[in-house]
């Protein structure tokens, strides 16, 4: 691979944007840490009254906070804890402080809402300016931001990190993939940004359309939103002729920013001066020794408008505390592997199958068995819904029958945020464990 | 004068037909007109048999998706422009046909084709005052 033989001739250092902050001893993170940690609690606990009841269920007082490993007293804050606060009541400061919302899919009907405040913005960019730096984009590169912009954040957050480093942004958005390749090749894009399964989409387009891709000016992709492997990373290697690097985060604690590659490709540097990372178990909640894989669980130090205490993320991975040859000191962690919930990606977007359970109760008088069918055809996700038949939703004319398909397809899309194709099937041929329906089948994953 | 007909659910793969036409036969339900509406997932199968209840029943012990509707069985005239007459009828009232299909056998000299409307009793009203001739709900199935 040619970012191997790249990087012995490059001096690390020209590829970290905040050397203070991301060459930190490891003593001084942990300082920091612990002082920023004890800020967030005061601000909490003077404005947020989940965590106000939180704390006084357990009996905690900020100032009982003595050492970072006393944040294991702490509780939890789980995606039900966004729910029932929607929209605003984790908001730590008033709206007038805020100047964004963003939000994601909840984990039924209504989704998650996120704030920021100015301060918040200029963290998140000069987090997403950090793993682009480490990535090796410079002011130089022309970056195509495929990511459709909107609610979530992945194309914000990318845009945002592009001008502080000060290199052209091409806010294309998702979507139209012919279009994409002619202004990759007219506008001579050099920084890919979109989702892995997107970026083998654009892979198989170039090939069908017999353009080499060392004709255009990519050099480096930088992929999120969603799990991808060790060989995903080979293939889009190998078929765009470009480094693919892979960054790490969510909406609840901040977007794209929290974790990303360095050219080392050892796992994601974690932005530790603003988050504390735990590993647990999803079973006990107990904190595991280092090194382990488990659940990630983040605090956020930072944050004023959003800020989250040991949220549980549902991702599992593992960090890593050893050097790296980078130089940076923050630790890393793994591709996540996995899910602790049954949340499923698609196309980027997170879905629930709870959220598919209540759009179907929604259709009068459908209380069906379903099943959730996800693929990926030619590198793009498809979601098929199977819903088995009953004699509510059973018509002896089509025009009816097909209705109730385009109807549901509708309210899937509006809810989910993502195409659902639904697939009526007989009764009883949704297999069944002991009476109870398997509700995803992942095709992805075989 | 209205007939009853029974709908099947049937998912588009092989040998789903079949058993539908086995479970009536096992029955000794005899099918007396059918009509198959498909897309390339599912099909809805539309029967006129001469035991409808048992039909439903054995259907329904057999995990099918079953319905009940209210058609009509109309003598057309066994000629050109027979089945043009009635539909003209039909149109110059405002009524909608959903679906139509035609019974194999005749009735004396007449072809009978099976109606679908969303109003059956005012299609009804209609044909009569036109003199259609509408066969008996009973009779239909001895055809």
């Amino acid at each position: 691979m040619h970012s191997e033989s790249n990087l012995s001739t490059m001096s690390a250092h020209q590829f970290i944007w905040n050397s203070n902050a991301e060459c930190m001893p490891r003593e001084q993170i942990e300082r920091l840490q612990l002082e920023r940690l004890l800020q967030t609690l005061q601000l909490v606990s003077g404005n947020v009254p989940c965590y106000q009841n939180k704390f006084k269920d357990c009996g905690f007082q900020p100032g009982d906070l003595k050492s970072l490993d006393d944040i294991q007293d702490l509780p939890f804050t789980t995606k039900e804890d966004l729910r029932l606060n929607y929209p605003y009541g984790m908001f730590a400061v008033p709206m007038s402080d805020v100047v964004r919302i963003h939000s994601s899919s909840g984990t039924t009907g209504k989704p998650t809402v996120v704030g920021y405040t100015k301060q918040d913005i200029s963290t998140w960019t000069e987090l997403v300016a950090r793993f682009m730096t480490a990535a090796g984009v410079t002011r130089e590169d022309i970056v195509h931001i495929a990511f459709g912009y909107g609610l979530f954040t992945g194309a914000f957050g990318l845009h945002y990190g592009s001008e502080a480093i000060g290199a052209s942004v091409i806010p294309i958005s998702g979507g139209n993939t012919d279009k994409q390749i002619m202004i990759m090749q007219d506008y001579r894009s050099s920084a890919l940004v979109c989702t892995p399964s997107y970026g083998l989409t654009i892979a198989d387009r170039l090939e069908k359309k017999g353009i080499d891709p060392a004709s255009l000016a990519l050099r480096v992709g930088l992929f999120g939103a969603e799990p991808w492997s060790e060989q995903m990373r080979y293939e889009l290697e190998g078929r765009l002729g470009i480094i693919a690097t892979d960054n790490y985060g969510l909406s609840e604690i901040m977007g794209p920013g929290v974790a990303g590659d360095c050219l080392f490709k050892c796992g994601m540097h974690l932005a530790e001066d603003h988050f504390v990372f735990e590993i647990i178990d999803p079973d006990t909640g107990k904190v595991l020794p280092k090194g382990s894989r488990g659940e990630l669980v983040i605090t956020s130090l930072t944050k004023q408008a959003f800020p989250m205490i040991r949220y549980r993320t549902r991702d599992i991975t593992r960090i890593h505390y050893d050097a790296c040859e980078c130089g940076r000191t923050l630790a890393r962690m793994d591709k996540t592997s996995g899910r602790t919930d049954d949340m499923l990606i698609i196309k980027g977007v997170n879905v629930f199958p709870t959220q598919i359970e209540e759009v179907l109760l929604q259709i009068e008088g459908c209380q069906p068995h379903y099943q959730l069918i996800v693929d990926r055809v030619n590198n793009m996700d498809q979601l098929e819904v199977q819903v088995e038949v009953n004699e509510h939703i059973f018509f002896d004319e089509m025009k009816r029958q097909r209705q109730f398909v385009t109807e549901a397809e509708k309210r899937l899309a509006t809810v989910l945020g993502v195409s659902a194709k639904v697939k009526l099937v007989e009764p009883s041929s949704i297999v069944r464990h002991e009476g109870k329906a398997c509700r995803v089948i992942d095709k992805r994953k075989q | 004068m209205k007939v009853e007909q029974i709908s099947v659910f049937i998912e588009n793969k092989s040998g789903r037909l079949a058993e539908v036409s086995g479970v009536l036969g096992e029955a000794n339900v005899n099918i007396r007109a059918l009509s198959l509406a498909d897309t390339s997932d599912f099909g809805i199968l539309r029967l006129i048999v001469d035991n409808s209840e048992k039909a439903l029943s054995v259907l329904r012990d057999r995990h099918f998706t079953v319905n009940k509707t209210e058609v009509i069985g109309v003598e057309v005239p066994d000629s050109p422009g027979g089945l043009s007459s009635i539909l003209r009828i039909l149109d110059n009232n405002q009524i909608n046909v959903e679906y139509m299909y035609a019974f194999v056998e005749r009735s004396g000299s007449n072809a009978v084709i099976i109606f679908r409307f969303d109003n059956v009793d005012q299609a009804i009203a209609v044909l009569l005052k036109n003199g259609v001739n509408i066969i008996d709900g009973e009779k239909i199935t001895s055809i």
